[in-house]
């Protein structure tokens, strides 16, 4: 899956409950499969922000807090990148509509941010149509724009 | 002021309201709501508030917690307050800056630096 289609098959799944203190595993799961593979300090940084923004919208915004509903994280792991797949029970949103948080008369509002921290901060992010989930990949040798400064 | 269940330690000093957050990570939901809460009440108990917060603990932050400190700052700026911000770790700085708030929060290198700029 990080290049393409080669993995079809996830190294990891979790059906997690659509509830904040439910999601963890997810992350934690990650992350140590990332210790595991000896990411750096920055990298295991960048992912988590990235995927705790990714479950916080898919939580809100696409499953409204309804504990009925579930998030469905995926990952596939290499030596030199990994990609999680975030995926909720909504109806999608065209990512193109969310406006920038950095604009003047939006700087003062508190939310808004998530997205534009994903795409700092990995190296691809994708929202798959109808846009109820998110596809993100963080390399080694090209990590996100703040990820490498 | 820090209680069993509070997420922060508060100290006074000079007239200002130190606080120091006791989590490592502001990342999920209900801990950032604890957060702003507590910090709400320690601005509605003051006239005039002086506030201070130090990073000095923390790793890691979400933007939802980014939010939290934006209605802070509001509620600050209502009452003609003044809010500092100090003790930034380099990658959580990374975050204000991409985020453009490096610009709406005045953000001191150090506790000490920041103390001394208020007016």
């Amino acid at each position: 899956m990080v290049n393409g289609t080669s993995h079809p098959e996830p190294h990891g799944e979790l059906r997690l409950p659509a509830r904040s203190d439910g999601l963890k595993p997810a992350e934690q799961q990650i992350l140590s499969e990332l210790e595991r593979l000896d990411f750096d300090d920055s990298a295991r940084f960048a992912v988590r922000l990235a995927t705790e923004e990714a479950l916080a919208n898919a939580l809100i915004h696409g499953n409204n807090e309804d504990p009925n509903r579930t998030i469905h994280v995926r990952w596939w792991v290499e030596p030199n990148a990994v990609t999680i797949e975030i995926q909720d029970e909504g109806e999608g949103f065209d990512p193109s509509s969310v406006p920038d948080p950095t604009a003047e008369e939006n700087i003062e509002l508190p939310s808004g941010r998530g997205i534009m921290l994903m795409r700092s901060f990995m190296s691809e992010v994708e929202f798959i149509p109808p846009g109820n989930c998110v596809r993100m990949t963080y390399r080694i040798d090209s990590p996100g724009p703040a990820a490498s400064s | 002021m820090t209680s069993a269940a509070s997420r922060l330690r508060v100290a006074e000093r000079d007239g200002i309201t130190c606080v120091e957050f006791i989590d490592r990570n502001i990342l999920d939901e209900a801990n950032i709501q604890r957060i702003g809460e507590e910090i709400g009440q320690l601005i509605d108990a003051q006239p005039q508030p002086r506030l201070l917060i130090s990073f000095q603990n923390v790793d890691h932050l979400s933007s939802a917690a980014l939010g939290t400190l934006i209605t802070i700052n509001n509620k600050i700026k209502s009452k003609d307050g003044q809010l500092r911000l100090a003790d930034i770790d380099p990658q959580i700085y990374e975050i204000f800056v991409i985020t453009k708030l490096n610009k709406l929060f005045k953000i001191y290198k150090t506790s000490e630096e920041a103390i001394e700029s208020f007016a």
